[in-house]
């Protein structure tokens, strides 16, 4: 008789639909998978060592690129961190401005994760409609920021600056015609609120599309429905968090459980899985989009009637206005010292974590009282959802690994980080 | 402080008593310090007390103190830092347990515990040489296959040893000793408590 061994596969790293740069070891039992082993770290920067070599405020660019499909969030953990070791308050109106843009990433990232997923498991449709949705959303990032992924628009004492009263328009071209391009600028003719608030009242309409292609779609429930079931007991001994989490019925959110900036005056909902497989992280996601759309209703409405300052007045935090430099020598002191030093932040150890789109990302730091940080650790949601891969692949076909991959939300940006 | 934090407190001394090495609460969080020859046991406690409930381990990391401020260390080198999640309190916990041996930094593995904390520690022993025993799987997993030293200390050099390129002749990626020199944009700055007081000048 001869020996029978299992096969042992190579998955990734240039796969795509290892969702980046992820090598997995799979050990295979003909088309069952028995052991999966990833690799992971074919992304490190070590970002958190550089931040111990860099000022406070030099960082905040970094953790965009953490995990790089919702920027703003990352951001928000590291600022809101710095804030609560220096002890200072943001004002109210840039505290909606975030929680606004929180929910523009939120949609943001589940709108590429649905594309993508869809992509893994053969909707090819999906990506077109999703990015199209992204464009509009980009552009609000590109309008606050002037960059449509990696903004550095929050920083420690609220966000950069103001909403702009403008968005920008779209010119002719050899390529598209006056024409064309009038039905986009008609959107962009208002302010960015005016633009959101456009987008706010399509979108649901467009969420009820995508549905139409994918929820009750045979193939799509084939291929998700009891593949990666994950038990609430498991789930919790694993650690996972956001929709990880509530796809297997615990209904956790820090947006409600631990409200930070001011979640706690809106008005959503929190959905919730039951049987804790890829269908239902599918539906909590979904429907997620539609309550962060509330969200953002909410913010739109309220930022529209409340204008005020977008940044903390303690100019030993945050810099001082331009004019307010050039005329004031208390001002100037301030701005040489926060540009050549940075800024000095109090003794002290600090964890703030925010609702990522994929689930809790925190941000621990050691501050020895320098002006840059003595530690930083990032608590990547990702990593921790990556390291069950085993547990959820085993037994499973080899074809399910690429759903489980999709359906776990994967960035290596903030995996490997 | 709100009374959550102080309720906290308490059940943590009723639970844990001697082995509570210091309590403090700080920025609304709690922080224990414990031994590492008790380390073990109050995770247990932690995890298994109904009134505390921890059921999540949200991040395990290394730390390394032997830069920490202007003053000369007062502690050990190395810690490992858990922070735990209890969903049915809503409350957290930080849990700080110093290495006994510098040169050899081992705290025991939690993985029984709580299974996530299986990729933090491979974690904290690849960047700090953190070793778990306990741990049935302790490889390296963010630094490259092969890779020697542990990066996140504070005395390995933020450009590292070598670096990799393709060599033409050989036609085949090499390694080399780095050619870039570390530079300094901006120095790191400690000020003393009192600078900047008016008081003072």
């Amino acid at each position: 008789m001869p020996e029978l061994r299992n096969f042992t596969l190579n998955f990734g790293p240039q796969h795509p639909a290892a969702h980046g740069v992820l090598r997995m070891v799979l050990e295979l039992d003909g088309e069952v998978v028995i052991r999966a082993d990833p690799h992971i770290g074919l992304l490190h920067r070590a970002t958190e060592k550089l931040a111990e070599n860099k000022t406070w405020i030099q960082s905040v660019p970094y953790m965009d690129r953490l995990d790089y499909m919702s920027m703003m969030c990352n951001e928000h953990a590291y600022c809101m961190a710095i804030e609560r070791l220096l002890g200072i308050d943001v004002p109210i109106r840039a505290q909606y401005i975030r929680v606004m843009f929180d929910e523009i990433t939120r949609i943001l990232n589940h709108l590429l994760w649905v594309g993508c997923h869809g992509l893994d498991v053969g909707a090819m449709t999906m990506v077109l409609y999703a990015f199209r949705e992204r464009e509009d959303l980009v552009d609000a990032y590109e309008a606050v920021s002037g960059a449509r992924m990696h903004a550095a628009y929050y920083r420690p004492g609220g966000v950069y600056r103001d909403l702009p009263d403008r968005m920008a328009q779209y010119r002719e071209s050899q390529w598209k015609s006056a024409a064309q391009i009038k039905p986009f600028n008609d959107r962009r003719s208002g302010s960015l609120l005016d633009f959101l608030d456009d987008f706010a009242s399509r979108f649901p309409k467009l969420l009820d599309e995508y549905e139409t292609l994918l929820t009750d779609n045979r193939i799509w429930k084939q291929r998700l429905v009891d593949v990666g079931v994950v038990s609430p007991e498991r789930a919790l001994q694993r650690g996972f968090t956001g929709p990880m989490l509530r796809g297997s019925g615990i209904a956790w959110d820090l947006r409600k459980k631990q409200p930070y900036e001011v979640y706690d005056r809106l008005d959503f909902d929190i959905p919730v899985g039951v049987n804790g497989d890829s269908y239902d992280r599918y539906l909590v996601r979904m429907e997620e989009m539609r309550q962060s759309n509330r969200i953002l209703q909410q913010c739109i409405d309220w930022l529209r009637k409340n204008p005020g300052s977008v940044m903390s007045d303690n100019h030993k935090v945050a810099a001082p206005s331009r004019e307010a430099m050039k005329t004031n020598m208390e001002e100037l002191i301030h701005h040489f010292k926060l540009c050549t030093e940075g800024i000095h932040v109090p003794e002290g150890e600090v964890y703030s974590a925010v609702e990522h789109p994929k689930g809790e990302f925190g941000i621990y730091l050691i501050s020895d009282g320098a002006n840059k940080p003595y530690r930083l650790k990032i608590r990547p949601p990702g990593y921790v959802h990556l390291s069950a891969m085993n547990e959820m692949a085993s037994g499973h076909m080899i074809a399910d690994v690429v759903t489980i991959i999709g359906s776990q939300d994967v960035v290596f940006g903030e995996i490997d980080r | 402080m709100s009374a959550t934090l102080e309720a906290l407190s308490q059940i943590l001394h009723k639970h844990l008593g001697d082995r509570l090495r210091s309590l403090k609460i700080a920025h609304d969080e709690v922080t224990i310090e414990v031994d590492a020859a008790d380390y073990l046991s109050v995770m247990q406690t932690l995890r298994r007390e109904r009134e505390l409930g921890f059921e999540e381990l949200i991040d395990l990391c290394g730390v390394d103190y032997s830069a920490y401020g202007n003053v000369p260390r007062q502690t050990r080198r190395f810690a490992a830092v858990s922070h735990l999640l209890s969903i049915a309190n809503n409350w957290r916990l930080r849990v700080r347990c110093f290495c006994d041996d510098d040169a050899f930094p081992s705290v025991p593995s939690v993985t029984s515990i709580w299974n996530v904390a299986d990729w933090f520690e491979r974690e904290a022993f690849d960047l700090f040489g953190i070793v778990f025993p306990g741990h049935h799987d302790l490889r390296r997993i963010l630094t490259d296959y092969g890779f020697i030293g542990h990066p996140f200390r504070k005395d390995f050099p933020l450009s590292g040893y070598v670096e990799m390129r393709y060599d033409p002749e050989q036609q085949r990626v090499v390694y080399q000793p780095v050619t870039i020199e570390p530079r300094e944009t901006t120095p790191r700055i400690v000020r003393e408590a009192t600078y900047g007081k008016a008081e003072n000048a």
